[in-house]
């Protein structure tokens, strides 16, 4: 009994080594995709080391959680997902496997970065996958709205200050000075589009709702059939009727996707493709967040400019 | 034994006293405001701030509340259907069987753990195919799994049967580890991290009761091992290689009886020793329209003979699968193997399989399958098998 009695003290001596955080260390922060990295690293600056999972070139709903992505997470501080479910095929055995306390869900090293922003296509009523791979909570694509990028900073503002609060004032000064540099480029990316209010578009997959709602487009169709079904002859033959009667002339896809369906459209319609960056990384001048919009809006209005002529 | 129960002590000690909880308790006293509070009655019509210190309240967010269902697991049911057509003069398989309906109920059971439940009913009734609580935040780097589980012996005694890319299973997994239930059994498992720079190691330890398809004992005492130690690395972002060694030693005295065999009761071990290396490539701008996988296991038994005598047999099976459009994957795979109780006996085979994916949650595959029996006979079967998945999204393991 007594040795039971020494070996349980032993044990929560350790644990209590355990529990002690480290100082001074930057925090070690994991996020799944290139985007909450560049927020994070905007706001967190050299006190923080951050990871992403998921590569801005890479389809985010189709990543293999490859082992050496446990390495990262093993060690993590916090781990910044995107939410809505769209990581909901590959994060969870990652973070089961991470073997991290701070990190499993629910825990204090655990933000979900969907919580305090605008979320659209909420599916109301019946759901089922006869719509496709609907996303129950909404539209997890959120994050190409920059309104949302400054709600998703915020929130890494205050969850990095809660885990480092010796640097609390630093991310609050950091955060204040990103907003700043944000809402100056929002101006300009305004007016660049501005001219465009109301221009209908196509888009391959649901990715670009916000970047549309933000910038006053109207997404009248997509590639895609359903969410995450590839191109099928006959939506495609609609579709393109559906152009042609609305005088509909550019389709916005990802890099990820085969351009051979889009461009066959845009050929029957007269219109033209548009690859855009849907992640930081996802083109190469896409370099950060700010960067990211600075090459899909200059881009995306040099396109408008040709098929509307304005 | 009274050591064992000491560590066990003391490493529930460490969970339980590790600060990781106190969070949980922390954000139980301040709940995390939900954003839902914000609702539609703010409309969307609010003009952007400009203030850049304060970001405009995100006007539409959150989840729609589901608070009675909020707590309800994860649940799924993935139906295998699957015909034969030809001639196998080994084989009683039907034209036609639902051969499995897997239900699985998962959720994070409290801070410390979550919990997996995988249910399978087929022809011979329902069973717990795996029913394990997984400990998720212990101290030193530990995963410790209780419950019943798939083994963790080479690659596919871990797979269930829709996550093999073929109909059916390997023929060295038919004769040396148990075919479809494979190990899976009840008892614990401990697998530590052991990461080396950027290689991912991995040792896991196991204890089971010792009655699956291929250990099976009456004897308490008599309990079946498994170790394995699996190594990962990443060649380019596109490429990889994982590779695994692992071992499983356990009582087979129920597996057959030898009639001139008087001695009661029977104590015969097997030793399984397996060997396993999957090469992967899938160019990540490409990832959902190309993707490679070639893997080979090759495995070793040992089996107890009565009198003292032993039986070493050798089987292994070679696979690549292609995936060449957005939905279609094309496979092949060689076997052989020789037979546990007689290693003189050797079968071989040959399959191609063919699988169409019209969505993330179903799959239909047909497989052409040759196979050469010791007995010198020869089977030559067409399988043709549909998967599919209804309720929540899953996610594997790697």
């Amino acid at each position: 009994m007594r040795v039971l009695h020494r070996t349980f003290i032993a044990a929560a001596l350790v644990g209590a080594s355990l529990a002690t955080p480290r100082a001074a260390a930057p925090l070690k922060v994991v996020t799944t995709t290139e985007d909450l990295a560049s927020l994070t690293r905007e706001i967190g600056g050299d006190k923080v080391e951050v990871t992403a999972f998921a590569k801005g070139y890479q389809d985010p709903h189709h990543v293999d959680p490859k082992p050496s992505f446990i390495i990262a997470t093993v060690r993590a501080d916090l781990l910044i997902a995107v939410g809505r479910e769209l990581e909901i095929g590959w994060l969870p055995p990652l973070v089961t496997q991470s073997r991290n306390a701070k990190i499993q869900p629910g825990a204090s090293g655990y933000l979900d970065a969907s919580l305090t922003v605008k979320i659209l296509e909420i599916p109301t009523g019946q759901i089922t996958r006869a719509m496709g791979d609907v996303h129950p909570s909404g539209n997890p694509h959120y994050w190409l709205d920059p309104g949302n990028g400054r709600r998703m900073a915020q929130a890494i503002q205050q969850k990095l200050g809660e885990l480092d609060a010796a640097n609390k004032a630093y991310f609050a000064q950091r955060y204040a000075d990103f907003s700043t540099r944000l809402a100056a480029a929002e101006k300009k990316w305004d007016a660049m589009m501005a001219p465009y209010k109301g221009t209908k578009v196509v888009t391959y997959h649901r990715s670009w709702p916000n970047f549309m709602d933000r910038f006053g487009l109207d997404v009248m169709g997509y590639v895609e059939p359903k969410p995450g079904i590839p191109p099928s002859p006959s939506h495609t033959i609609d579709l393109i009727t559906a152009m042609k009667a609305q005088g509909v002339k550019l389709i916005v896809m990802e890099s990820y996707f085969d351009a051979k369906t889009p461009q066959k459209i845009a050929t029957e319609t007269g219109g033209k493709v548009v690859t855009l960056a849907p992640s930081v990384g996802g083109e190469k001048a896409a370099t950060d967040y700010i960067q990211l919009f600075e090459y899909n809006v200059g881009t995306m209005a040099a396109a408008l400019k040709q098929v509307t002529g304005k | 034994m009274a050591r064992l129960r000491l560590c066990v002590g003391a490493l529930f000690a460490c969970v339980l006293l590790t600060g990781n909880a106190a969070p949980a308790f922390a954000q139980a006293a301040t709940p995390t405001p939900t954003p839902s509070a914000t609702p539609a009655a703010t409309p969307t019509a609010q003009p952007p701030s400009q203030d850049p210190a304060k970001p405009e309240p995100a006007p539409t967010s959150g989840a729609p509340a589901q608070a009675s269902k909020g707590f309800n697991p994860d649940i799924s049911v993935i139906g295998n259907f699957v015909a034969v057509a030809g001639k196998n003069p080994m084989s009683t398989q039907p034209p036609f069987q639902m051969s499995e309906v897997e239900m699985s109920f998962q959720a994070v059971v409290d801070p410390y753990a979550r919990a997996d439940f995988f249910l399978a009913a087929g022809p011979g009734g329902i069973e717990i195919e795996e029913g394990f609580i997984t400990f998720t935040t212990l101290p030193a780097g530990l995963l410790v799994k209780a419950g019943k589980m798939r083994a963790a012996f080479g690659k596919v005694n871990t797979l269930h049967t829709h996550g093999m890319p073929s109909v059916d299973r390997p023929l060295v997994t038919d004769n040396l580890v148990g075919g479809e239930e494979g190990i899976s059994d009840a008892g614990f498992s401990v697998s530590k991290l052991i990461p080396v720079g950027t290689t991912f190691l991995e040792a896991t330890g196991e204890v089971l009761r010792g009655s699956s398809e291929v250990f099976q004992t009456d004897d308490r005492s008599r309990l079946n091992y498994i170790g394995r130690l699996r190594g990962y690395r990443d060649i380019t972002e596109s490429t990889n290689i994982d590779l695994g060694a692992s071992i499983a030693q356990g009582p087979t005295d129920l597996g057959i009886r030898f009639p001139d065999f008087t001695t009661d009761p029977l104590r015969l071990d097997r030793r399984l020793v397996g060997v396993d290396a999957t090469f992967r490539y899938r160019p990540l701008r490409r990832a959902i329209y190309r993707r490679l996988q070639l893997r080979t296991e090759l495995i070793w038994s040992r089996q107890d003979l009565p009198a003292g005598a032993q039986t070493t047999a050798f089987g292994f099976y070679g696979l690549g699968e292609y995936q060449f459009a957005r939905r279609w994957y094309i496979g092949g795979r060689f076997d052989q193997s020789e037979r546990s109780y007689d290693a003189s006996l050797r079968d071989t085979g040959g399959s191609v399989f063919l699988t169409f994916w019209p969505s993330e949650f179903s799959q239909i595959r047909g497989q052409y399958r040759r196979t050469n029996y010791a007995e010198g006979k020869e089977a030559n079967e067409f399988l043709f098998q549909i998967n599919f998945a209804i309720g929540a999204h899953g996610a594997h393991v790697f």
